[in-house]
């Protein structure tokens, strides 16, 4: 773990953001810039308008959850962001580098340094173990033996699954398997994690728990998240929500009193899911 | 991203479903085996007939009669064909071709022995005195008949080694008489052991008697059929073909555009044609089993195409964190190339396996074939690339996002 937070804190911008925390956000570099983006499908004959415009701008160690009903914009939005899909018109620059245009396989490499995805559905390998599906990033970055071993153990130490590293998904609670997957997505280091409704097959305690990783990751290490939800009270462990309708930006505003996960779990009573198996 | 980690990653997922990959395999497996294994009986034939035919030595013709060369109808085996291969022509050609050392005729009588209360069925040849030099048989007690003894037609055999094992019960047989057609022979020598040939066959299993005496005594009939003609070395075989031809041409007044009544073939034209036969058959059932490969192949396309459907979540994934869409699609073609390659290896084993034990089993000669093994390493590799291009191409056309979402 200790070398993800080293790297953290040699970021200058991390550092700057982590001492002024609460004053001086607008400081911070950008990490998304997205500009008058526009998405158009064509269906058969009908155009769809996914995106009108849409301008956002997510600086370093923010924690933003993106709202909105289905059909509103939000899920291509991630899909842009995550560099997965290429917006029709706008500019998007991600982490300094203007990324609206580039070919798939640079998007390709983008996702694999820049970005780390956790799903809903989780989406581990099966009848793999954990460890090697946090090694998987690191296999397409290039990233010798010896070298993935240790940062694949480091992360899952910081998502709290040591001594899981062997065990198959199939052996693990839904909880314990998103935080393999956030273990996954840390593991490139990357400037952005993206987190398309992470607590979406989640009971409520297991989302806290989640949600407490995701906080603890963002504040301790200053990573920058962004989280896709439809349930408002999961969005409230964000510090800033966008909320989209009709393929636009409907609001964005700061979290006043952002919910504390760690506090919650601590307040919960406890119970021995984790260490139980 | 190197290859190298592709190809880890292809195991991995390789390895993930151990089952399924080796029953994607089975089809190769079989398949290369088969090849193996076929080709292997077809170049043992092969090998066989060329230790036989070295056997006989390289200097050895045939003489026969009757124009089997000749194509289509004319065999050759009618009543004029039979008996133009007359004692004459035969005393001809020792007396006037200086390249032929030694000549005998061979007329065979598959007849019964009888030794007290004990008879065996055999082949008895009639040859001449000539025919231990010819055929390189060596005498183990007593002597080969004479000349004189061919002269006179007398009834004398030499027996060959399983004769006496079977008749006489560890007796010596020289001077001892045997029965053939109730007529008495009189055994004067007994044959070295030879053993099997490379067919298998009890080379063994023989007696020679005088050719004079086998055509009065036994078949009542003075034609010859066949002679053994030795040349006076490996290298005169062609001239001795040639001399002998144009000598019996002469003999038989046949002129220039009459086809021959005789045929005259060395030991490499007999190897050619058993060759021949022989590379046809390896062919074939080389190429039958080749056609079970090409189902092995077909069926590693059938199980990578399923494996891209049933997997299109994990190609997501694999896309959304880095993958490129060529790593995905080297991934699927070195999968289905390790498939194809696995299975080509163990087919391999399994052929040279089943090479081992056909000899033993079915008693026909094999011989592994490098050829074959390095073609079925080279076809199955084919087979992978060919068959899992086109599920690795739909792996890699997938859209991360379609690909995520598909349920």
């Amino acid at each position: 773990m200790a070398a993800i937070v080293e790297q953290r804190i040699q970021t200058p911008g991390a550092q700057f953001w982590r001492h002024q925390n609460l004053i001086e956000r607008v400081e911070a570099p950008a990490v998304i810039e997205l500009d008058h983006i526009h998405k158009t499908y064509t269906m058969g004959d009908v155009e769809v308008h996914a995106l009108r415009g849409v301008s956002l701008t997510i600086r370093e160690g923010e924690f933003v959850a993106i709202m909105g009903a289905s059909g509103s914009g939000k899920s291509t939005t991630m899909n842009i962001i995550g560099c997965l899909d290429r917006p029709t018109r706008g500019t998007y620059v991600l982490d300094g580098q203007d990324v609206s245009q580039l070919s798939k396989d640079e998007r390709a490499d983008i996702r694999s340094q820049k970005i780390g995805f956790v799903f809903q559905g989780f989406n581990l390998l099966s009848r793999t173990s954990a460890i090697e599906n946090v090694e998987l990033p690191m296999l397409y970055a290039s990233i010798d033996s010896q070298e993935r071993q240790k940062r694949a153990k480091e992360a899952l130490a910081a998502v709290g699954l040591v001594g899981r590293e062997q065990n198959h998904p199939n052996q693990l609670s839904g909880g314990q398997q998103q935080r393999v997957a956030i273990a996954r997505a840390l593991v490139n280091r990357p400037a952005l994690i993206l987190a398309d409704e992470p607590t979406g097959n989640l009971d409520s305690r297991t989302s806290i728990e989640v949600m407490e990783i995701f906080q603890r990751l963002n504040r301790e290490q200053g990573i920058t998240l962004v989280l896709v939800t439809h349930e408002s009270d999961i969005a409230e462990y964000a510090s800033r929500v966008v909320v989209f309708k009709d393929g636009r930006i409907k609001k964005d505003y700061e979290i006043e009193n952002q919910r504390d996960a760690g506090e919650e779990l601590r307040s919960l009573p406890p119970i021995e899911e984790d260490d139980e198996e | 991203m190197n290859l190298l980690a592709i190809i880890r990653i292809a195991y991995r997922a390789l390895a993930r479903n151990k089952m399924r990959a080796a029953l994607t395999m089975l089809g190769v497996i079989i398949g290369v085996a088969a090849v193996i294994a076929m080709v292997s009986i077809g170049q043992g034939a092969s090998a066989s007939v060329q230790a036989q035919i070295s056997n006989f030595g390289t200097n050895l013709l045939f003489v026969s009669a009757g124009a089997q060369n000749v194509g289509g109808v004319r065999s050759g085996t009618g009543d004029n064909g039979t008996n133009t291969l007359t004692e004459d022509d035969l005393q001809a050609i020792q007396r006037e071709v200086p390249s032929v050392s030694m000549i005998s005729p061979m007329v065979n009588s598959r007849s019964q022995l009888v030794v007290g209360n004990q008879n065996w069925n055999t082949s008895i040849q009639g040859v001449s005195e000539q025919l231990p030099g010819i055929r390189k048989w060596t005498i183990d007690s007593g002597d080969f008949f004479t000349e004189s003894d061919v002269r006179s037609g007398a009834r004398v055999i030499v027996l060959g080694q399983t004769i006496v094992d079977n008749l006489f019960n560890g007796m010596d047989p020289v001077g001892q008489s045997v029965r053939v057609m109730n007529l008495p022979f009189r055994v004067v020598g007994v044959l070295g052991r030879k053993g099997q040939d490379p067919q298998g066959r009890d080379q063994d299993d023989i007696a020679f008697a005088p050719y004079t005496t086998v055509q009065k005594k036994l078949l009542g009939t003075t034609r010859i059929q066949v002679a053994y003609v030795s040349a006076v070395s490996a290298d005169a075989t062609y001239t001795a073909q040639v001399q002998i031809g144009d000598l019996l041409r002469q003999r038989h007044k046949l002129s220039g555009n009459q086809p021959d009544d005789f045929t005259v073939r060395n030991m490499s034209d007999v190897a050619e044609a058993a060759n021949e036969t022989n590379s046809i058959m390896t062919w074939l059932l080389g190429s039958i089993a080749g056609v079970s490969l090409l189902v092995g192949g077909i069926g590693i396309m059938n199980i990578m195409l399923v494996s891209v459907t049933e997997r299109t979540r994990e190609i997501g994934v694999r896309l959304a964190i880095g993958a490129r869409s060529s790593a995905v699609k080297k991934q699927f073609l070195i999968e289905s190339i390790v498939l194809s390659l696995t299975g080509g290896t163990i087919g391999i084993l399994l052929g040279i396996a089943a090479s081992l034990a056909i000899p033993m089993m079915l008693g026909w000669p094999t011989l592994v074939s490098t050829t074959a093994i390095v073609g079925s390493v080279v076809f199955s590799a084919a087979v992978g690339i060919f068959f899992g291009y086109y599920p690795a191409r739909k792996a890699a056309a997938l859209d991360p996002i379609e690909a995520l979402r598909y349920e």
